[in-house]
């Protein structure tokens, strides 16, 4: 057909009304920008606080819990096996949290193909003596090479060098908080007492910050060796063994797979973090309510500015039908006006939601608890643009609906009879 | 009558408009039009002569009857197929001067042709302008349609109306608001185009002396024809 008539009758009914229009347009640019800078900012936000717990969180973590046994000695007796048992106050078997065959576990999975990286890791309650007063904390074992290659750990150490936990002897780097409540500076030796009643000095070599003070508090971190040592341990003593994956969605899938084979305890990402993900979701959810509510109000305005040309142009309707258009050729003209009208500000929107995310990238965002971070965060995913890209022309189109259904009912006879 | 071949055809027409009260506006028409024949229609205000017209002219497809344009039955005819048949078939001009005021006289001219899509924007653009040069307003042809005076809009409807060689040309008062002039001056217009362009008019009037001028007078009164 000969839509390239209809474009310019369109045309020349928007320009003869551009201010109307323009207004309309703003509308469209103004939500689209709103909606983009908004979403931005929210995923940006978002994918920081994930990031905090996610880059730091082993995809899937092996252990062994303590626990009583779900086998209970009356099950294997055939004599109850028909019957319902209770058993009360029964009390974990097991008392070890060590793994066993660590090392052919870590041999093992090293050669899985869909695991990135296997750090080992001990963990072990001590408390910190700072004069008379005992505080309690842990001492993380780690290797730090691998912990800082899989979980960047050298990124959240914020005072002295990582790597010195490997070469210097007893060493170990404290949270900041834990730090702080030892009165304890680089270089000092601090006290520790194992549960076992055991005492050690060990020096300190650094401060980490994780962003989440409640760690901070607490957390403190030492070569595998030296916790070894701490807990009295031999060398192949290792409580967790931390497997980092290319793919975080077949996490759950893995983690059921490995607690199966080496007949452990294995915790997914997912269930260990599950509140994250809901918050994540709640946040984008908020965002995108917001962003097609403001499309919905530019929606209403294109609508009425169309409905306003409608009664305005009746002679031209009826005109235009007189002289051979038909009806879809009317609707035809005031829907490419209804998605010229969303096309213009919605690619206008675009440009100034993109302005508005580097405008909030810049904005300089410091806080003692996120040391990397040094503006707002923002994401520049192309979705956003897509989203709204589809949005604004699919609400102008709705907009557009009724009154191009209108103007294209618009009966000649009436209006010509009417002057 | 050189030619004797039939335009337009009515065949027992009625039309009743049943708001707010029944009223029989048109009762068994029945008439013919021939090719190249300039037909006046004259009658009381209020006879049914627009409504007639708007009927012969597709626009209102509210009625009983048959209406045959170039021998082609219009019942049945779809929304879209009738206004093909307008834009191809039958000129169409009203009363008062009905111009798009967002284009120019030319523009104007040219929009049914364009949407007969038959020819190049440029063919077109000549032939608007000389059915412009025809109707002596060619140098008004790149003004806004709302910048021109009445005489001068009534003629670039009639322009319109000739662009695509319709079949018909119809014409509700065409000088209705125009003054003593100016309806010479359109009258013969419309008599030059008859007679040199073999074209066919039929035109509603209330001038018993523009009627008296025409090939044949349709006289009406309380919707039938007499
Ligand atoms: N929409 C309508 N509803 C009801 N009655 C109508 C309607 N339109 C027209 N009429 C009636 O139909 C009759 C014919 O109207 P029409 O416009 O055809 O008259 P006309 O002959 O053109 O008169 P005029 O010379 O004044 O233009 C009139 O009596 C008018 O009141
Ligand atoms: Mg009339």
């Amino acid at each position: 057909m000969n839509i390239r008539l209809l474009v310019r009758i369109a045309f020349s009914l928007l320009l003869a009304r551009w201010k109307q229009s323009l207004v309309a347009a703003i509308g469209v640019t103004f939500s689209i920008t709103m909606f983009i800078a908004l979403l931005a900012f929210m995923t940006g936000l978002n994918d920081l606080l994930d990031g905090l717990i996610l880059n730091r969180t082993p995809h899937i973590r092996l252990f062994n819990e303590i626990k009583p046994n779900n086998l209970q000695p009356i099950n294997h007796d055939s004599l109850f096996s028909k019957k319902y048992n209770f058993i009360r106050s029964v009390k974990a078997g097991n008392s070890r949290q060590e793994i066993y065959n660590s090392q052919i576990i870590i041999k093992t999975l090293w050669q899985d193909k869909r695991i990135q990286g296997v750090a080992p890791k001990i963990t072990a309650q001590v408390f910190f003596n700072e004069g008379k007063v005992n505080i309690t904390g842990i001492i993380n074992g780690i290797d730090v090479e691998a912990e800082s290659r899989l979980f960047s750990f050298t990124d959240y150490v914020v005072e002295g060098n990582a790597i010195d936990l490997k070469n210097v002897n007893n060493s170990i780097i404290l949270g900041k908080g834990l730090a702080e409540k030892l009165l304890a500076n680089i270089g000092d030796v601090v006290q520790v007492t194992t549960a076992n009643q055991q005492q050690f000095s060990l020096k300190v070599i650094g401060y980490f910050q994780s962003g989440l003070v409640d760690i901070d508090k607490v957390q403190s971190f030492a070569s595998l060796s030296t916790t070894q040592k701490i807990v009295g341990k031999p060398s192949h003593y290792i409580t967790d063994i931390q497997v980092r994956l290319h793919d975080l969605n077949a996490a759950p899938s893995l983690a059921k797979e490995y607690a199966q084979l080496f007949e452990t305890d294995a915790e997914d990402i997912q269930t260990a973090n599950a509140q994250f993900e809901t918050g994540s979701f709640v946040r984008s959810l908020i965002s995108y309510a917001v962003g097609i509510t403001l499309l919905i109000v530019a929606g209403f305005g294109i609508y009425n500015i169309l409905n306003m040309m409608i009664y305005e142009k009746m002679d031209s309707i009826a005109i235009l039908k007189a002289t051979g258009f038909s009806g879809r050729d009317v609707n035809r003209i005031f829907m490419v006006i209804a998605v010229s009208i969303g096309l213009f500000g919605g690619v206008i929107g675009l440009g100034f939601g993109f302005l508005f995310s580097v405008l909030i990238d810049q904005i300089p965002f410091n806080t003692a608890s996120l040391p990397t971070i040094t503006t707002y965060p923002v994401n520049y995913s192309i979705t956003f643009y897509l989203i709204g890209a589809v949005f604004s022309i699919v609400t102008t189109w709705l907009a557009g609906w009724a009154p191009a259904q209108k103007a294209s009912k618009v009966d000649p006879v009436v209006i010509i009879r009417g002057k | 009558m050189t030619n004797s071949e039939t335009i337009l055809r009515a065949v027992h027409i009625n039309k009743s408009f049943s708001d707010p009260v029944h009223v029989q506006v048109l009762q068994d028409i029945n008439m013919s039009v021939s090719r190249g024949e300039f037909v006046s229609i004259t009658g009381k205000s209020g006879c049914g002569k627009s409504t007639l017209l708007y009927i012969l002219s597709t626009l209102d497809t509210d009625f009983t009857g048959d209406l045959f344009i170039d021998c082609q039955p219009m019942r049945g005819l779809s929304e879209k197929q009738l206004a093909k048949v307008r834009n191809e078939k039958i000129g169409f001009v009203f009363q008062f001067h009905y111009l798009l005021n967002e284009f120019s006289v030319l523009e104007n001219v040219m929009l049914p042709a364009l949407k007969l899509n038959l020819h190049t924007e440029e063919e077109i653009r000549e032939h608007a302008l000389r059915k412009l040069e025809i109707l002596g307003i060619k140098s008004l042809a790149d003004k806004k349609a709302n910048k021109i005076s009445g005489g001068e809009k009534q003629r670039v409807a009639i322009a319109r109306a000739l662009i695509n060689n319709p079949s018909i040309i119809m014409c509700d008062e065409p000088t209705g608001n125009l003054d003593k002039t100016n309806s010479l001056l359109v009258f013969e217009l419309f008599k030059e185009i008859t007679e040199n362009e073999g074209l066919t008019l039929m035109v509603v009037t209330h001038d018993q002396e523009f009627a008296n001028r025409t090939h044949r007078i349709i006289e009406m009164e309380d919707g039938k024809i007499l």
